[in-house]
């Protein structure tokens, strides 16, 4: 879900701005001044019994459904919700209306990546002032972290995406190909494949920077650390970052991955035909193959990522975020009931029907959840790799303050040395200066390593 | 309006009786103008010193908003990533501009000569891409670019031959050009029909009757004809090359390693503001790119008129 094509998305942002430009948008300064309303359980239900709206800006196919069944529960609110544009083009519209001081809505989606620069920006309402911090039993562990932001709650995680490989077992198959399990076995069956059918490779990629950090994420990289909301220190060159790209490099050098950018239709095609025989991503691909990569049914299993060390289990999240509710909010005792029935009550079964993996600890666990048996993956029981995959997540990983800035000069650093194949090492470091500039640009004091 | 005010005192006696009439007519004429100054006004002047005003301060994520003077222009005029694109776009003008417009001159006298037949198809085929929406035209290119499955990839399969990727880092900007061309030949040739239509037919004749040739007659009476037409589609142009934003950014996508944020300054401008929030910045290198423009058309502009002087 966190993925639409991201071609769409830039011909929408395209088609949105054209030549209006930097001439007229900014508005003036101005923070979130909305009221300062908190309360308990007693407090919402009582709010809920007014006639009131919310409006929720969100992407996630369920939330229109979410939003029909909360309003039937409780007459007196009417729920409007907006799909504001997936991913990025929202976060240009939220942070225009929070700088405008009006025109957020109450509740907006937020991926887990881009709520730190909502939260420490002071734009979000602390959830805690609803005494949602009871519900961190109820989450995994790697999604309580994200939306858990120095000492405040500043989301309700909705859906997660703890990653795994996805691989063609019919190109495996047929090449003889035994499944890896580390990423040396990764690279060795990379080249047998490639050997084999010249024009196949065991995966795409030409720089994306969030499977970039989560694979440092996995290697047990910490680069980004935040203390005091403004003290950022940035290290792409530590342990974790070096070892994703020492081996990534193998790959790159060796032409050994498919230059298809992700999401395209080349992309599909080759899924779908089998020159592009494994993915490594997020526990919320299967919807995407069945809808994306219909011929290929009955072709497609999952299994754990792997891993740097034989035996070993790790894991890291790709994608997936929660629902906040924005400090501009007139409304949020309301908000919070409708976040909470969305994202912990009623509404986490809606989701994981319209094909969401969720972050409930509840539902991940469920007899229902951990039997089912795919039809497109040939039978197999796929939440049952994926859920451990939740529990392997590595922890004490976190996001910079500014990582939707960071993210979007990804491909001007690191995507050099994908374009040249060069060393990833070198665009790492690239990326970190170019961030780090920023980051003192706009006032933080970023230290490197 | 002026005109009142500087009339001099002496010259209010003598012509007493016609001082009314002035004013009427100046308070006339501003009735009619009025609507489309106030649209102007307001869609136009407002921005543009709206962020006249936000160039000269600067809001920091962390910090708040401060009044910095002319910072923002000295970081401008130092930054390297600026420049790199200002470079980008010129090279883009210099070698692109004169192709097109060399085309559609080619294309309207072809047209105009009345020995081409169905010369109306080739008008309306000729003029078609412009109807197509830059996004679409774009996107359309961008399909038949791809060296897999695209246009490209099929003719390097039945030839057996090996085209180089058009979005690899060397050849993106020419299969941008290639695009922007293929869009606007027809609004340019167009453009150049339309003033060779105007020529009274007259002195065609009498250059037949003095025995000029075809090409005699394109070098005498229709290319000087033409000047003030090459002057508007130059100036166009100019405007066009270093407004350059749909194309690369749309092709960003499919190739996001050799299109970066920067490419062009308009993809600069916008990245700023929408991916950096670095709304003053932004609107500082709107102001220098706008004037920039400003000051290359006024240039192509002055030499076209030069030449016809």
């Amino acid at each position: 879900m966190k993925a639409t094509p991201s071609t769409l998305r830039r011909t929408a942002a395209v088609v949105a701005t054209g030549l209006a430009l930097s001439l007229t948008l900014a508005a003036c300064s101005g923070g979130g001044a909305g009221s300062a309303e908190t309360g308990n359980a007693d407090d919402i239900a009582a709010a809920l019994k007014e006639k009131s709206t919310i409006t929720v800006w969100a992407w996630a196919p369920a939330v229109e459904d979410i939003a029909t069944a909360f309003e039937k529960e409780n007459p007196n609110v009417t729920v409007k919700v907006v799909n504001a544009g997936t991913g990025n083009d929202q976060y240009i519209k939220l942070q225009n209306a929070i700088k405008a001081g009006s025109g957020a809505p109450d509740v907006a989606q937020i991926e887990y990546y881009a709520l730190p620069q909502f939260a420490l920006s002071d734009s979000l309402a602390d959830l805690t002032d609803f005494g949602f911090d009871e519900y961190a039993s109820e989450y995994t562990d790697s999604t309580w972290g994200s939306v858990n932001i120095g000492d405040g709650i500043y989301a309700l995680p909705q859906d997660s995406g703890p990653m795994a490989m996805f691989y063609n077992k019919a190109v495996f198959d047929q090449y003889g190909l035994t499944v890896p399990t580390t990423w040396d076995e990764y690279i060795a069956t990379a080249e047998k494949l490639h050997t084999a059918n010249p024009d196949a490779y065991i995966t795409n990629d030409t720089g994306d920077a969030g499977f970039a950090t989560s694979m440092i994420w996995q290697a047990g990289g910490q680069p980004y650390t935040t203390k005091d909301s403004t003290d950022v220190t940035i290290n792409l060159q530590d342990e974790g970052s070096k070892k994703f790209a020492d081996t990534w490099n193998q790959l790159l050098d060796n032409d050994l991955l498919a230059a298809t950018p992700s999401w395209s239709d080349e992309w599909y095609k080759g899924l779908g035909d089998g020159t592009i025989a494994t993915l490594n991503i997020g526990a919320w691909m299967p919807g995407n193959l069945e809808s994306g990569v219909p011929e290929a049914a009955g072709d497609w299993r999952v299994a754990p990522l792997p891993t740097y060390t034989a035996g070993d289990t790790a894991s890291a999240e790709n994608g997936g975020g929660g629902d906040a509710i924005l400090k501009q909010s007139k409304n949020k005792l309301v908000a919070a009931a409708f976040l909470q029935y969305m994202n912990e009550g009623e509404g986490t079964q809606i989701s994981i029907d319209a094909g969401g993996f969720p972050s409930t600890v509840a539902d991940l666990n469920s007899d229902e959840f951990l039997g089912y048996e795919s039809d497109y993956f040939g039978g197999q029981k796929i939440n049952e790799v994926l859920v451990q995959s939740a529990e392997d997540v590595v922890p004490g990983w976190s996001y910079l303050p500014f990582q939707v800035y960071s993210n979007s000069i990804f491909s001007d650093t690191v995507g050099q040395s994908y374009a040249d194949k060069g060393d990833i090492n070198e665009g790492l470091t690239a990326w970190q200066k170019a961030t780090a500039s920023y980051g003192n640009e706009q006032g933080f004091t970023v230290t490197e390593k | 309006m002026t005109t009142l005010s500087t009339l001099p005192p002496s010259g209010q006696t003598l012509s007493k009786p016609r001082k009314p009439h002035v004013q009427k007519r100046d308070w006339t004429g501003w009735k009619f103008i009025g609507p489309f100054m106030i649209v102007f006004a307001l869609v136009l002047i407002a921005p543009v010193l709206y962020s006249i005003y936000l160039s000269f301060f600067k809001d920091q994520l962390v910090g708040g908003n401060s009044f910095v003077g002319f910072e923002n222009y000295g970081q401008a005029l130092t930054d390297p990533k600026f420049w790199e694109s200002m470079g980008r776009v010129t090279l883009f003008f210099v070698v692109q501009v004169p192709i097109m417009l060399g085309i559609a001159l080619f294309a309207a006298l072809a047209i105009d000569s009345a020995r081409l037949h169905l010369s109306s198809f080739f008008r309306i085929a000729i003029f078609l891409p412009y109807a197509v929406p830059a996004v679409v035209a774009t996107l359309m290119w961008g399909f038949m670019y791809g060296t897999k499955f695209g246009l490209v990839g099929n003719l390097n399969d039945f030839f057996n031959i090996a085209i180089p990727d058009p979005l690899s880092s060397s050849w993106v900007l020419a299969s941008i050009g290639n695009i922007v061309t293929w869009e606007f030949i027809g609004y340019n040739m167009i453009l150049f029909y339309a003033a060779l239509r105007v020529i009274p037919t007259d002195l065609y004749e009498a250059a037949s009757l003095d025995g000029a040739n075809a090409f005699r007659i394109i070098r005498s009476i229709k290319m000087p004809a033409l000047r003030p037409a090459i002057v508007i589609g130059g100036i166009f142009s100019v405007i066009g090359s270093f407004q350059l934003f749909n194309e690369p950014s749309i092709l960003q996508s499919l190739a996001p390693n050799t299109i970066s944020t920067y490419f062009s300054p308009n993809m600069y401008a916008y990245n700023l503001s929408f991916s950096g929030q670095q709304y003053n910045y932004s609107a500082t290198i709107a102001i220098i790119v706008g004037l920039i423009t400003a000051v290359i058309a006024y240039i192509v502009q002055n030499s076209g008129s030069r030449k016809e002087a």
